[in-house]
């Protein structure tokens, strides 16, 4: 079987991508599916860790994973509710011209 | 390592990578689907078959849609000709080049490498749903009202605002 410290790497690389392109793009919905990949990332340590424990009929990383998802609809239907409200606002998704909050 | 992991592990890292490289915003969600799809496979090869089917089911089927409507609410359609990176992206990369070497120098010196997985784990339907109903009752809950907090709160702001006259 795959070794934990493999799927720990994999989970790296996709936080750093997800990572990358939250902070690098000026779009603002490539953020936000930069974030969900990071939060996937996340998941996917939770199931590994999981897998690899002493005691996994206590089923405490499904469970994490499983409001971990839950959360992550939340954030994703506010975020883009977020960005709809913005463009309607400033006509505008990049988030290097929405700054009027810059000091 | 195996095979499966391999190719699923490439897939996954790939349709990342195109997620947040692509110039189209259609083209940037739908390899962001290809991206989930490999995480629930990945779930599967980890014998968490209720949680795979969970992000198939939330991810591609619920927030894939949302952010495709997004695009298509926010014209985001067409193609920018403009840069594609903002102004602090060099920034960026720095940031991501130092959180990824510290996670990947962590990994390397912890002693996961020589963690062995459980034999033959079980996680059915009916024992998460037990655990749901009993030990994780409260969490449960909580979730269920910050949903509906959550989708009450994205209409309102995503709602029109009334013309004052």
């Amino acid at each position: 079987m795959t070794p934990l410290s493999a799927y720990l790497i994999l989970s790296a690389m996709i936080f750093a991508i997800g990572l990358a392109g939250a902070l690098t793009r000026r779009n603002a919905i490539i953020v936000l599916i930069g974030i969900e990949l990071m939060l996937n990332a996340a998941n996917l340590n939770f199931i590994a860790f999981w897998r690899f424990s002493e005691h996994p009929e206590a089923l405490t990383g499904i469970m994490f994973v499983i409001f971990s998802i839950g959360i992550a609809a939340a954030e994703a239907a506010v975020g883009l509710a977020l960005i709809i409200a913005i463009y309607r606002h400033y006509k505008t998704t990049n988030v290097d011209e929405v700054n009027s909050l810059r000091g | 390592m195996t095979l499966p992991f391999i190719i699923l592990a490439v897939l996954t890292i790939a349709a990342a990578v195109a997620a947040m490289s692509l110039r189209n915003l259609i083209h940037c969600a739908l390899a962001m689907v290809g991206a989930f799809g490999g995480l629930a496979a990945l779930y599967l090869q980890l014998d968490a078959q209720f949680v795979g089917f969970t992000q198939i089911l939330v991810y591609i089927g619920a927030v894939a849609i949302l952010i495709v409507f997004a695009i298509l609410l926010t014209r985001g359609g067409q193609v920018p000709e403009k840069a594609l990176f903002s102004s602090s992206w060099i920034w960026g990369v720095l940031v991501t080049v130092a959180v990824f070497g510290t996670l990947a120098w962590t990994i390397k010196n912890s002693f996961a490498s020589q963690r062995v997985p459980a034999e033959r784990v079980e996680a059915t339907v009916k024992e998460i749903g037990d655990a749901l109903m009993t030990k994780f009752v409260l969490p449960l809950e909580v979730i269920g009202l910050l949903l509906t907090a959550a989708l009450i709160g994205a209409v309102i702001i995503a709602m029109r605002d009334e013309v004052k006259k």
